[in-house]
């Protein structure tokens, strides 16, 4: 039986050490269904769970998947399931109740190119707002964009530890590629490994009142089987957690529920900022493509092109204060993205105006090139210096 | 005066600052609710170790009221939700209490595999033959030819016997009875819930309001049918049970066997050194 943390180097898939990143930041319950080219996450967890006392089981569909695992969060396990397209389609439904019922758990999406079944085995980012915003009502996720399996297993944990911290379901959004490519994964010391678990009860249980908020906006969590007696509810419900159908009662749960997400942006938002300094032309991506962009970027630079890239490590909530003032310092903006302009709204969005925004993308089944990334950079540039 | 100060007897495992309940005048649910929570009593089961899931209707508001820990899933997941719960930790005793549309319908999936899986868990299916909650539409349990909101000439479509299903899903332990007959159904739930492996147990009640004024059954005139029609037959096998308002509906104990469930299945198999 190996242990939880294996730490050492590794040469393995993003799938696979997307999964050992689950173990490691304690994830010990696993629900999913087979589907390409997520299933060597649940493969790999079927095999390693028992390893660290877990349970992994294949359920019936990926509804009764993303069900499983809010059901063993609220018993106290760290849970998890990894999907693509089709499948976090039908998650959709039982992610609204984890984010109105507060229950910490993390979602990988491996995505492929859709609409529909898609291309299967190849590669796209064409979820990216279903993630924002592919359950109904309005609400606030997380979302982390990984760019390479190294990152996808430190990424994994980060989203445990956002989970627990805020009490809300994490997205992983990866691609096919990220999920598919072999490379060099180091996992550190297990002691090296900051994690993080939901924020926990204290006092008489029979005052316990499971929906009212601490100072940072997220309530203390009370695992069934615990004596709490607590009522959880995907109704709009009150700080007793019990069903309020009124628009007052609406309106505090949604300030409370976004509120904790708002509230703490300086804490979740993450980007990585490469040769921006003096940049005049700035890309923006995430995941695979960003490391096209990352190529790009040098490239650009040896033709004499001050280029940066805005690596978006959180995409959603978005980094729309990054987005503002880099739109004021530089040229134009490019954003590259394996879809047909969906960020790309978003930093149009925030730029207002300040600066161009321009799109590389194409609608998936093979990664952006640097070349093709390069050309559009040479034009922005040009452009400006007409 | 009595009525303001005396305790209901149940009253220690209901959230009595939610009543009065959403359930309407001569509606099954409630009896069938109480059923529950006294076999939770007689059972002896440690109640502190006890999770309700519903999902959504009528009788899924049932997780609402009781003051256990409680849970109010979606529209006809509250059985993989249950899943997930029990085993993350199977100390809990894990009851599903919902309705036929939710658990057979848009649910009738999970039910099948939770039930081949063999999830130690009790579900109790309070069928009142109709979606009572959106206003009496037809469900997998409405009878031929019924008429109801959606299927205002009659039901073309022939209904699902319960206790069959389950059997052929591999359920350990399956049980049918109407609200009428407490007792015989209180004492069925209590044995389900000291049962280890998935139980099943299908309560018949009226819903005056959406299916009963369609159909011909006032509230008393379903009673009597329950009384008049009925043939307790334990040990029946479910291929035979029959639920006909004409001729007969057929209760009773069906099935109580013994197999693994899947925790203990999947602690032989995948985890042979644990200590489950």
């Amino acid at each position: 039986m190996k242990p939880a943390v294996l730490t050492g180097e590794h040469f393995i898939t993003g799938d696979i050490a997307c999964a050992e990143g689950a173990l490691a930041a304690g994830c010990r319950f696993f629900a999913g269904y087979p589907i390409t080219p997520a299933t060597e996450i649940a493969e790999h967890m079927a095999k390693r769970l028992p390893d660290v006392n877990g349970v992994f089981i294949q359920m019936e569909d990926e509804i009764a998947a993303m069900a499983a695992v809010l059901g063993a969060s609220c018993a106290g396990a760290k849970s998890m399931t990894a999907t693509s397209g089709p499948g976090f389609s039908l998650m959709m439904e039982n992610l609204g109740l984890g984010i109105c019922t507060e229950t910490p758990c993390v979602v990988v999406n491996v995505q492929r190119a859709g609409p529909s079944t898609g291309l299967p085995t190849l590669c796209a980012q064409g979820d990216m707002m279903q993630a924002r915003w592919g359950s109904h009502g309005h609400y606030e996720i997380i979302a982390l964009a990984p760019s390479s399996p190294q990152e996808l297993f430190f990424q994994t944990i980060t989203a445990f530890n956002l989970s627990e911290t805020y009490r809300i379901p994490v997205l992983i959004m990866a691609d096919e590629v990220t999920g598919h490519l072999s490379e060099r994964v180091v996992i550190p010391d297990a002691s090296r490994i900051k994690l993080k678990t939901r924020p926990r009860p204290r006092g008489r249980k029979d005052r316990f009142k499971p929906f009212h908020p601490d100072l940072n906006g997220v309530s203390p969590m009370a695992h069934a089987g615990e004596g709490y007696t607590v009522h959880v509810t995907g109704l709009t419900h009150d700080e007793r957690g019990y069903p309020a159908m009124t628009a007052e009662a609406q309106a505090e749960m949604m300030s409370r529920l976004t509120g904790k997400i708002r509230r703490n942006l300086d804490k979740i938002v993450m980007v990585d900022e490469y040769r921006l300094d003096d940049a005049e032309i700035a890309l923006i991506s995430y995941g695979i493509s960003a490391r096209s962009s990352l190529a790009a970027v040098d490239e650009a630079r040896e033709q004499g092109i001050r280029a940066g890239l805005l690596r978006l490590v959180t995409v959603w909530p978005f980094p729309e204060e990054h987005i503002r003032r880099l739109a004021a310092k530089v040229k134009s903006l490019i954003t590259v993205e394996l879809n047909l302009g969906q960020i790309y709204l978003e930093v149009q969005r925030c730029a207002a105006g300040a600066a161009p925004v321009f799109l590389v993308g194409h609608a998936g089944g093979t990664v952006i090139t640097p070349e093709q990334i390069l050309q559009q950079v040479r034009t922005a540039s040009g452009f400006h210096r007409q | 005066m009595s009525g303001s100060t005396s305790k209901h007897p149940l009253d220690f495992i209901i959230r009595t600052e939610r009543i009065p309940h959403i359930w309407c005048p001569g509606c099954g649910i409630g009896t069938a609710f109480s059923s529950c929570l006294i076999a939770m009593q007689t059972s002896g089961i440690d109640l502190t170790k006890t999770a309700m899931v519903s999902g959504i209707g009528c009788s899924g508001r049932g997780a609402g009221y009781v003051k256990l820990d409680s849970y109010h899933t979606t529209h006809g997941r509250a059985i993989p939700f249950a899943t997930g719960m029990k085993l993350a930790n199977p100390e809990l005793n894990v009851v599903v209490f919902s309705g036929d549309g939710d658990l057979f319908a848009i649910g009738g999936n999970h039910f099948i595999h939770a039930a081949r899986r063999n999830v130690d868990i009790t579900v109790i299916c309070v069928n009142n033959f109709n979606y009572g909650m959106t206003g009496g539409q037809a469900a997998a349990t409405t009878p031929n030819s019924a008429k109801t909101p959606t299927t205002p000439l009659g039901n073309p479509e022939q209904p699902f016997n319960l206790p069959l299903l389950a059997y052929a899903s591999g359920a350990t332990y399956i049980a049918r009875w109407t609200m009428l007959h407490t007792r015989d159904l209180t004492k069925s739930i209590e044995e389900a819930l000291q049962r280890r492996g998935f139980s099943f147990i299908e309560v018949l009640a009226p819903c005056p309001t959406g299916y009963g004024r369609r159909n011909r059954q006032k509230p008393i005139e379903s009673l009597r049918l329950y009384q008049e029609r009925a043939i307790v037959k334990n040990g029946a096998h479910p291929a035979e049970v029959v639920l006909d308002f004409d001729q007969g509906i057929t209760l009773g104990n069906f099935v109580d066997v013994d197999r693994p469930t899947f925790t203990e299945a999947y602690d032989k198999i995948c985890r042979p050194g644990s200590s489950g």
